[in-house]
């Protein structure tokens, strides 16, 4: 019975069906259970937060990115699974928590000042929150000071940076200057991204990576996961 | 069932009302003086027995005869013909049913070209670097057989947009000759597609043996009248004005069994026809009306359809140049002629000066594919796969032809704004603006496997690389590894023994294959 639920679980995220009000890929799967009300389910009748997460909400993606590369799967599809996942990891986080399960990290992302293009910055949290990192949005255009506060005080592993525009891309300098100023760039791993920004950019601003797009952050942030193991 | 097409709610017109009138009244007049020069008998014969000015006109070599029409005989003649034109399929869902008067859009193959052209893709090594490799298209012409036109019909069954057959390729196998080249060909055709198929015919004297064939496989006369499953392309009207003697006999032929016909006259601007539009068209009309008035004097009320080919001249040989852009205006201009006269229309696009696939023959084809379907002739020869005018045909470039015209015909859906899907706004609006991230993504699910939404382009590459042409030739190979519904045994069995000249290889069913 456990396993029909955790395999309904997984079934679920590969649908990309966050509640069962969500329709599905495959037809006639509104009003079933979807990943919440099945996370649910899974937590009254005991099962391992674990065995949730590694064979029900990780499986479920992992069969969504191959669908994904086979070109079956498409970027709303992508979403709708991690949105779901995502959904998920915030109901499972005070058991997380209890059990003395570390997440995969706390992730904090921002469009800079002057800027308020966000299409990007959203997807690339939802991608991220559903491969199972924390994530914090502080929002657009948002002041260097409140950035290098946050960072200060919440203590993120990661800092996302986002811009679309060559005007506004200058204030990413600007904001790892400021982080340097203040004894915080080795405690953070800063991560760049936008239209108008590139692999050289970040060099030359001393940030730890650049991301062309949200599965690349995905990437590259498990790429520092092993690192950090 | 019948085909659906594409629907044009609003054609597009070049000329106005006043100028529409106007080329009739010139055709009118052309008619009549200078008449058109007819060097077949039969056909002056019965224009004189209907009431035409007819003399004889005496050549050296030639018989030979000038026919001045009369309005009043084109007049009935247009009467006479039938508005709708249906063209029957071995499968009858792929039937297509033409109204004169509907612009609804049928997309078709052809021509008959000499060359096929073949690909493949070597492996270069870029010299500065060996480990940098690079696959390049190369192109190698040959002379069609009957195989590669069973392969063509093969693939074009499988094109989703293409709606009827013309036959692709000329077939020039060694034991191909005049006497057997027809029924080889209609049913290498037939036996490959389910799609209607049209071709011209080479042979007078095999008229009755393909009209036959389709007989047996129809299950007999009444059955292949209720569903005629081939068609014939006649050019009686060789530009300028002068009926030929053999084609012209075929026609009459075609008209007195009943057999829907295309009239199909292919001035060319500049060497055949004025080079001006008005000159052109009111040439082009003539021709047509005249051969739609000999098909109905023939046998009233026999299926004829407007074939309009015409082409500007290139100014540097001479030869053709179907890419011009005053051969789209001409052929859009015909589409609204034979709508004038509520008559069916053959139109052409899609045939390119440009000799291999590439950039030139993506811009030329899409240029006029674009403008002549948004005019909406019934039947727009649009030429899969034709290359360097009539000449080449490359059944790779028709699998690439198939992809634009699904992006056409998506365009031209029409637009689905009601009040269902008014309320449907609003509530995706009123939830999206609340949340956080305000993306409709969520949204696009539902739809996004419907086919509401139009795809990438089916051949992109990943990244910089340009990968159509390996693409869409995996896509060809595909379409040919997918079955295709053959004439069944017994059927197969009685038209090899009914009809002569059929080659024995032609049988999908003899043993050793």
């Amino acid at each position: 019975m456990s396993e029909d639920i955790v395999a309904a679980l997984k079934d679920n995220v590969i649908q990309g069906r966050r509640t069962k009000d969500d329709e599905g890929i495959e037809e006639d799967m509104t009003g079933t259970p979807g990943v919440l009300e099945l996370i649910q389910e899974a937590l009254d009748r005991g099962i391992p937060t674990e065995v949730i997460i590694t064979q029900g909400l990780t499986a479920g993606m992992q069969v969504v990115g191959e669908k994904f590369s086979t070109k079956e799967y498409f970027i709303p599809d992508m979403l709708a699974s991690a949105e779901a996942v995502g959904a998920a990891m915030d109901v499972l986080k005070p058991y997380l928590e209890a059990s003395n399960v570390e997440t995969k990290g706390k992730f904090a992302i921002v469009t800079v000042k002057g800027d308020i293009h966000d299409i990007g910055k959203n997807i690339v949290s939802i991608l991220l929150k559903g491969a199972g990192y924390e994530v914090e949005d502080l929002g657009t255009d948002v002041p260097t000071e409140k950035i290098v506060e946050f960072v200060m005080e919440d203590h993120p592993d990661y800092l996302g940076l986002s811009a679309l525009l060559t005007t506004t891309m200058v204030v990413m300098g600007e904001v790892i200057e400021a982080l340097k100023e203040n004894g915080l760039m080795d405690k953070v791993k800063v991560l760049i991204g936008g239209a108008a920004v590139s692999d050289e950019y970040a060099k030359e601003i001393g940030a730890d990576a650049y991301c062309v797009d949200g599965f690349d952050a995905v990437k590259v942030l498990d790429a520092f996961q092993g690192t950090k193991a | 069932m019948s085909r659906e097409g594409i629907l044009i709610d609003t054609p597009y017109e070049r000329m106005t009302e006043k100028q529409v009138t106007q080329i009739h009244q010139a055709s009118m007049e052309i008619l009549g003086d200078p008449g058109l020069m007819c060097f077949n008998r039969q056909a002056a014969e019965i224009f004189g027995d209907n009431g035409a000015e007819v003399s004889s006109v005496t050549t050296s070599d030639h018989s030979c005869w000038l026919v001045k029409v009369p309005e009043k005989l084109v007049v009935d003649a247009l009467d006479n013909a039938p508005k709708t034109v249906k063209l029957g399929a071995r499968n009858p869902d792929n039937t297509l049913v033409m109204n004169g008067e509907v612009p609804r859009v049928y997309f078709i193959s052809g021509s008959e070209t000499n060359i096929w052209l073949d690909v493949d893709f070597p492996t270069y090594v870029k010299k500065s670097d060996p480990s940098a490799e690079i696959q390049v298209p190369e192109f190698h012409p040959r002379r069609g057989t009957v195989a590669d036109l069973c392969q063509s019909a093969h693939v074009c069954e499988h094109l989703e947009t293409l709606d009827g057959y013309i036959r692709t390729v000329n077939i020039q196998d060694k034991d191909i000759t005049e006497d057997n080249k027809d029924v080889n060909k209609f049913f290498a055709s037939l036996n490959n597609t389910t799609k209607h198929v049209m071709s011209g015919l080479t042979n007078l004297k095999q008229l009755d043996n393909v009209v036959n064939m389709a007989k047996l496989i129809v299950g007999g006369e009444e059955e292949l009248k209720d569903n005629p499953i081939i068609s014939f392309i006649t050019c009686l009207v060789k530009s300028p004005l002068q009926f030929v003697e053999d084609t012209t006999d075929t026609f009459i032929e075609i008209c007195r069994r009943g057999l829907p016909v295309v009239v199909s006259s292919s001035p060319q601007a500049g060497s055949t026809a004025p080079i001006k539009e008005a000159g052109i068209m009111a040439q082009i009309n003539a021709e047509v009306l005249a051969g739609i008035t000999l098909g109905q004097l023939v046998n009233k009320g026999t299926p004829v359809i407007y074939g309009s080919v015409p082409v500007r001249a290139r100014m540097d040989t001479l030869g053709d140049s179907y890419g011009s852009v005053e051969t789209s205006q001409y052929n859009v201009d015909c589409v609204q002629m034979a709508r004038f006269y509520k008559i069916p229309n053959y139109s052409t696009s899609g045939v390119c000066d440009a000799k291999i696939p590439g950039q030139q023959a993506s811009i030329e084809r899409l240029f006029s594919d674009i403008l002549v379907t948004l005019s909406g002739p019934q039947y727009l020869h649009c030429a899969y796969g034709l290359l360097d005018c009539n000449s080449i045909f490359c059944l790779l470039q028709a699998v690439l032809d198939d992809a634009h015209f699904k992006m056409i015909k998506f365009f031209l859906r029409p637009p689905r704004i009601n009040e269902t899907e008014i309320t449907e706004v609003f509530r995706q609006i009123r939830e999206v603006v609340a949340t956080p991230q305000k993306l409709y993504i969520r949204h696009i699910r539902p739809v996004l496997r419907s086919g509401e939404i139009s795809m990438s382009y089916p051949f992109e590459g990943d990244g910089e690389t340009d990968s159509v042409f390996v693409l869409a030739h995996e896509r060809m190979k595909e379409l040919l590894a997918k079955p295709v519904e053959h004439i069944d045994r017994a059927t197969t069995s009685k038209i090899f023994n009914e009809i002569p000249g059929l080659l024995p290889r032609l049988n999908v069913y003899e043993e050793g294959r």
